[in-house]
């Protein structure tokens, strides 16, 4: 019973962030001794324990003092040090950097065939082309790995980037066609689904492996954009050092940090999101706090302009793809803080908020598609037009189904579950269409 | 009778170097010995206490060992330094100059407090 009650006791005070483990060991030794004085006064266990417990004071006053003298402990540690699991943590790190090294080496190979990214246009467009290939699979590698993925499925994503390879690179497509740029436009996201069946360890029909890909998915980005802001400072001092030597920077930062480290950053970025998952969970609530706000204001002054001014969206190519990308962002946003969201929270404030941006972006889709309907009937189908009518199609069943989702959820008549259980299920819609953009818009639109 | 915050936290450091300079303790033996020598007087919240022995550890005055208790549990023990000596030396010298200073005055109670200090 006493056990118990100390081991509860124990987890409470440990969840303090400046009180660290012998700390609490260190208490927990005192509280002993104040029960066992007090039960030797005559006291039962139980009073001992609730006086004992009292006595060692109010736990904020508490934390406060030892937060006081251990100020750096508030500071979650960002640095990734090996820790109690020092073994694991090396062959982690190795395998890591490994990965990232290896996929530094392959994005030089080609320029043993000639192939050099400052050449002619035709090289810089193979490596674009082909730029997730030569990075998507060292990152899936790695988490192929770190989940022990069986072989069946390790065959099956090794015959995925291989299909995927064959197909950029063999399809003849004409230069500077549209299906051309849409297959560019569409792989890395295929690929990127296609790693999140390596993250999820094969298991990708569990909702729960697909909300945490998405996750993984942001902190990623979040982890990457910072090491190439760090990357970009270590490009520009390289090159003020070397031209202040006198000797010319540009080989070595543009044909070798520029895109060994720019690859190598992919697998180290996935890394570092799996060993430090705590301390990013922290920045996620944050950013999506900040941004939905400013989007849905976006997106309810523009609707409002609309509606004042009585202008329907001029259907010129360049603005609706403007659009797509605004919708794309907003439901990336949304698919964002619905991942960053405690699922036990009742609906509050922001769900209102989310709710407002959903419906806003769903009037804006349907505008959208408005006007892409209106370009196709004057100026016929071009791969283009469908891909983006396809998109718009697809942004709409999902806004609509969040929005009406949402608002069951505000009412109290549906758990946050449903909403999570619509976003994961569209996770292989996206794939499929990405695939269908990939492979078969090339051969329907006769690779023009 | 209670006692200040300010006053508690002032003595802190001293009582505590003090109580170590007559042998190596624990937390929990610290504060019953407090607790005897002001006869009650003075309450430390219990858990208050460890900060400031690691407080005093981080500057050097004590230092702790993790030793076993008599029921074998792990229990850490502190025990005064060198410098941990001569500071208790040294706050010795500014309480006395306090007291002598609040002697001078008529403050007539403060000639009853318990020498040694």
């Amino acid at each position: 019973m006493l056990e118990e009650r100390i081991a509860e006791w124990r987890a409470y005070v440990s969840r303090r962030q400046a009180i660290h483990a012998v700390d609490v060991d260190e208490l927990e030794d005192h509280l002993r001794n104040q029960v066992s004085d007090l039960q030797a006064a005559g006291l039962d266990e139980e009073e001992a324990f609730l006086i004992a417990v009292k006595r060692i004071g109010d736990l904020d006053t508490l934390s406060r003092e030892f937060a006081r003298e251990y100020s750096e402990r508030l500071w979650k540690r960002l640095v990734v040090t090996p820790g109690a699991g020092g073994g694991e943590w090396n062959r982690e790190a190795t395998v890591a950097v490994g990965l990232a090294v290896a996929a530094g080496v392959t994005i030089k190979v080609p320029e043993f065939f000639g192939v050099r990214w400052d050449g002619p246009d035709t090289d810089v467009l193979f490596y674009i082309r082909n730029l997730s290939l030569f990075v998507l699979p060292f990152l899936a590698g790695f988490l192929a790995w770190k989940r022990a993925l069986p072989k069946g499925w390790l065959a099956g994503l090794t015959g995925a980037f291989l299909a995927a390879a064959l197909v950029m690179n063999l399809m003849p497509f004409v230069h500077e066609g549209h299906t051309q740029l849409l297959a560019i436009m569409h792989l890395p996201m295929a690929l990127w689904l296609a790693v999140g069946v390596a993250y999820a360890g094969g298991r990708w029909r569990d909702p729960r492996q697909r909300m945490n890909y998405v996750r993984f998915s942001g902190e990623w980005f979040i982890y990457y954009v910072l090491i190439a802001l760090g990357g970009g400072v270590l490009m520009g001092i390289t090159a003020l050092v070397f031209s202040a030597a006198g000797m010319d920077p540009e080989t070595l930062v543009t044909m070798w940090i520029l895109p060994c480290g720019g690859v190598g950053a992919v697998v180290i970025a996935g890394w570092l999101v799996e060993a430090k998952q705590s301390v990013i969970e922290n920045m996620a609530p944050v950013l999506t706090l900040i941004f939905t706000p400013l989007f849905t204001l976006l997106l309810l002054a523009f609707l409002g302009t609309m509606a004042w001014t009585g202008n329907a969206i001029s259907v010129e190519r360049d603005v609706l793809i403007a659009f797509d990308l605004l919708l794309v962002v907003v439901v990336g946003l949304h698919l964002y803080s619905i991942s960053a969201r405690d699922p036990h929270a009742e609906p509050g404030l922001f769900d209102k908020l989310q709710f407002v941006l959903v419906v806003c972006a769903l009037l804006v889709d349907a505008m959208a598609l408005w006007a892409i309907l209106a370009r196709i009937t004057e100026f016929g189908f071009s791969p283009n037009r469908v891909a983006a009518l396809g998109e718009n199609l697809i942004l709409l069943a999902n806004l609509g189904g969040a929005a009406v989702l949402y608002a069951r959820f505000l009412r109290g008549r549906k758990g946050f579950a449903s909403l999570e259980r619509w976003q994961t299920n569209f996770l292989p819609v996206y794939l499929a269409w990405a695939v269908v953009v990939v492979v078969l818009f090339p051969i329907f639109f006769r690779f023009v | 009778m209670s006692i200040g915050k300010d006053l508690v936290a002032a003595s802190a450091t001293p009582l505590v170097l003090a109580i170590l300079s007559d042998g190596e303790s624990y937390g929990y033996a610290i504060i019953k010995r407090v607790d005897e020598l002001s006869e009650g007087e003075l309450q430390w919240t219990d858990g208050m206490l460890y900060p400031v022995l690691h407080r005093l550890e981080r500057a050097g005055y004590v230092e702790a060992t993790w030793g076993k208790s008599e029921s074998g549990r792990r229990r850490k023990y502190y025990r005064l330094t060198n410098r941990g000596t001569s500071e208790l030396a040294d706050q010795r010298r500014q309480w006395q100059v306090v007291t002598a200073t609040l002697r001078g005055t008529p403050f007539h109670q403060f000639q009853a407090i318990p020498q040694g200090i």
